[in-house]
């Protein structure tokens, strides 16, 4: 494992731990009405916080990955993300219009694009044989 | 792209492993490599040519010269 995935890695397990206490926080302070106005607005945002910074140490990893031919690997498993999480969630907001299936929080987008990288990364090895990687 | 690299590698007995820490690259990339199915920057390339102390057109073939040969 190179360098930068390590620091990857760990930015990762770091914002993935805040985001855990930010979501707590938010659920115990809307659930017993400690916040209201403005403050209510950034509470409902801060879990969100973690989450952009997840995608953030993702670009970071890019801009610090040495190995070219890992960065080109992981580059490809973000397009391929990207494109599962946007046609998803096209899918999805039409069948929600025509009222076929449940509303779903917008937030799942980033969720979906997570799941993506697992299909990324079964993209890389059919088409390079690259290992499997999340 | 073709290349000589696993080749040239054999001539000096060095595994995959040695050459990616000469190159400062993962055994996974020299591996790609060989195997042709990644293409280095040029930057790499001539790293490569230099660490084998030879022109970049000894150690990767031409992909034009190489479909005129096929014709």
């Amino acid at each position: 494992m190179s360098p930068a995935m390590k620091r990857y890695n760990r930015r990762v397990l770091w914002l993935s731990l805040l985001y855990a206490a930010c979501l707590l926080a938010a659920i115990f302070g809307f659930k017993h009405k400690l916040f209201g106005g403005l403050i209510a607005y950034i509470a409902a945002i801060l879990p969100a916080l973690p989450i952009i910074g997840i995608f953030g140490a993702m670009g970071r990893y890019l801009f610090e990955e040495q190995d070219e031919y890992v960065r080109m690997l992981t580059v490809r498993q973000s397009l391929w993300a990207s494109g599962f999480a946007l046609s998803v969630a096209t899918i999805w907001g039409f069948l929600e219009s025509f009222d076929l299936v449940e509303h779903v929080d917008s937030y799942s987008v980033a969720i979906i694009w997570f799941m993506g990288l697992g299909v990324g990364s079964v993209m890389n090895k059919l088409t390079l044989g690259a290992p499997v990687k999340c | 792209m073709e290349n000589r690299l696993r080749v040239l590698r054999a001539e000096r007995s060095w595994s995959q492993q040695d050459l990616a820490e000469r190159l400062e690259v993962s055994r996974q990339s020299v591996n790609a490599i060989e195997t042709g199915k990644y293409d280095p920057s040029l930057p790499l390339a001539f790293r490569i040519a230099e660490l084998f102390e030879l022109p970049i057109e000894e150690i990767f073939v031409s992909p034009a010269r190489h479909s005129s040969k096929a014709i």
